[in-house]
């Protein structure tokens, strides 16, 4: 009798963990989700590996080096204060995706938990999506300037900044579906059963989100590297102290008619970055979710 | 009709209290004490009470609250901290350029964008619609700033054919003008016309589809004549909509360019106001912008129902 209920467990999850990897096979068919992941795993790997990758410290100053042209000694030129743009640049990496990815992740799961109490408990839903309204009524880079100024500038106030404006969406998101799935015969099912309230919502119900979460996760996660360089580039981001492309922008402004390579590295990896990411995105959002592929 | 548009009204005004609280409650209930910032570092203890009772923060939030808003409703939004101004001239004083800059994006996007959408739908998988679609996936990823900056390295560097910044009204000189503001605009809209002519071919692939289009081809309809009165016309809504949302990531938009391009608007005057922890103007800023955003999408919903005999609410 043991023996068949571990036989069981063992099959289950065998069989999960083939639902999984057939998923990531599917998944790497795709030729979006091919192009974009595989750049998007570059970037990754490039600000894991920046440490052994920067030439000299990103933060040395050497004023005799000011403002030289791309060449050996500095591969992408250096700044007005004869910092290595190159080394600043792959550093920079690092806090573009750390803000991308953690924002992505915290907006998904604030707006899923939002989202499922504002589609499972009646008298919450009004409440809770004229609030919702409200906050999206702000434009996202106002609204986090706006926190940006009282927060004080940060990497944890800019994480903030940025993730509140996107939290309306992702419940929106996440409300539309349990008010869709709650109504399946099979959910009607699970509760004629017994089933207690919060296992039709963990079994039954959240599974269906994991989908649209994941593609809506992605375009977060490229629209919050873009808001965090534009914090950065306008001032009213990550301190100065700390390289960000966005902060390297900001300093090369002044002189980018001498040197428009302060300007233009950083611009290109922070293009090729949220290109990755919104590639991915598309390319998840049409395997993942043929309902969203025809309405953008 | 009438009470369709009523409640439309109606629904505005939850949105837009909303929108007063959380700008009331950011500033209030953030870190830090206005009057002390206000007094400056040489204030003493008094000196911080006397302009806290000035500016009524020693009453309860909730006075304070009602106090404000039936001034904002009033029109008054307040002093600027840092020059000393009232919040509603220095917006006043800053909206030609941000109105201008704003418009002619807009008319500039829908004039592009909605015939590249189009003539992609039309040449479905063709060369054609892959290359507007390539555009669009760029367009898309590339950022205001970024683009701005090629823009200038080309047409006013390289080319020499623009000038690099700043901002002269049509009334002074219509050619200086657009001058001044090709590059702006184009910084500006890319992005929409992304969007937008992605949106178009979409909905333009789907009517294309549709049953009375195979009846007007049957009927020996001429293909341009198809396209322009049949399938366009029958897709307009998705494609209004569209530009009604996106006004809100255009403001975002204005707030970046405007810094690039040293234009004197109202997304300089944000920036300027943040750098100055000028809370006031940071409120005054934000509640103008969402009540335009509102009230854009308000009048687009509004112009659905009036115009389109299928939408009845």
């Amino acid at each position: 009798m043991t023996t068949d209920v571990s036989f069981e467990a063992g099959a289950r999850d065998e069989r999960a963990l083939s639902v999984w990897a057939a998923t990531l096979r599917f998944l790497l068919r795709n030729r979006s989700v091919q192009i974009g992941g595989g750049l998007l795993v570059l970037m990754i790997a490039i600000a894991l590996l920046a440490p052994l990758l920067w030439t000299v410290s990103p933060t040395r100053l050497d004023t005799a080096m000011r403002l030289r042209p791309p060449g050996p000694d500095a591969w992408m030129g250096t700044d007005p204060f004869g910092r290595d743009v190159y080394s600043r640049v792959i550093y920079g990496s690092r806090i573009s995706l750390l803000v991308g990815l953690t924002v992505a992740m915290t907006a998904a799961l604030v707006g899923t938990v939002l989202g499922i109490l504002a589609g499972y408990i009646r008298w919450l839903d009004g409440i809770l999506m004229r609030v919702m309204d409200g906050l999206m009524a702000i434009p996202a880079i106002l609204l986090a300037i706006a926190m940006i100024a009282v927060l004080g500038a940060g990497i944890g106030s800019v994480i903030i900044a940025i993730t509140v404006p996107e939290v309306p969406r992702v419940v929106r998101l996440v409300r539309s579906i349990v008010l869709s799935v709650r109504e399946e015969p099979y959910v009607e099912a699970a509760v004629a059963l017994g089933t207690p309230g919060h296992l039709v919502m963990v079994r039954h119900i959240l599974p269906n989100t994991i989908a649209p979460l994941l593609v809506q996760g992605t375009y977060i996660c490229a629209f919050a590297i873009l808001i965090e360089s534009i914090l950065s580039f306008l001032g009213a981001g990550v301190p100065p102290t700390i390289p960000t492309w966005g902060n390297i922008m900001a300093e090369g402004r002044i002189y980018f008619q001498i040197s428009p390579w302060n300007i233009f590295f950083p611009a290109t990896f922070l293009a090729l970055t949220i290109l990755s990411v919104n590639v991915l995105g598309d390319g998840l959002r049409d395997t993942l979710d043929p309902r969203l592929q025809r309405s953008v | 009709m009438a009470l369709y548009i009523l409640r439309r009204l109606l629904a505005v005004i939850p949105v837009m209290l909303v929108v007063a609280v959380f700008v009331f409650l950011l500033i209030r209930l953030g870190p830090g004490d206005p009057a002390a910032q206000l007094a400056g570092d040489a204030a003493t203890a008094e000196d911080i009470q006397r302009i806290r009772e000035r500016l009524g923060l020693h009453l309860p939030i909730h006075v304070q609250f009602i106090t404000w808003f039936g001034n904002i409703l009033q029109g008054d939004l307040g002093m600027s901290i840092a020059n000393n101004r009232p919040v509603s001239s220095l917006i006043l004083a800053r909206l030609e350029p941000t109105l201008m800059l704003t418009l002619t994006t807009i008319i500039f996007v829908v004039l592009v964008a909605v015939p590249l959408g189009a003539i992609a739908a039309w040449n479905h998988g063709r060369w054609i619609d892959r290359a507007v679609m390539a555009f669009s996936v760029l367009g898309f990823s590339i950022p205001v700033f970024v683009l701005a900056y090629i823009l200038i390295y080309v047409f006013a560097m390289w080319l020499g054919v623009a000038p690099v910044q700043g901002f002269v009204s049509p009334t002074d000189s219509l050619y200086r003008f657009f001058a001044h503001i090709a590059l702006p605009v184009l910084s500006l809209s890319t992005i929409y016309i992304a969007l937008v002519a992605r949106i178009t071919r979409a909905t333009v692939v789907e009517t294309l589809g549709e049953d009375y289009i195979r009846t007007a081809y049957s009927k020996g309809v001429r293909d341009r004549d198809i396209l322009l009165k049949h399938a366009l016309r029958n897709s307009w809504v998705p494609v209004v909509t569209v530009i009604g949302i996106s006004i809100a990531a255009l403001i975002g938009g204005v707030v970046v360019t405007e810094s690039v391009y040293n234009i004197p608007g109202l997304g300089r005057l944000t920036v300027d106001a943040v750098l100055a922890s000028d809370y006031p103007v940071i409120q005054g800023l934000i509640l103008v912008f969402s009540f335009t955003y509102v009230l854009i999408n308000l009048v687009v919903d509004i112009t659905y129902a009036a115009l389109d005999p299928r939408i009845r609410y």
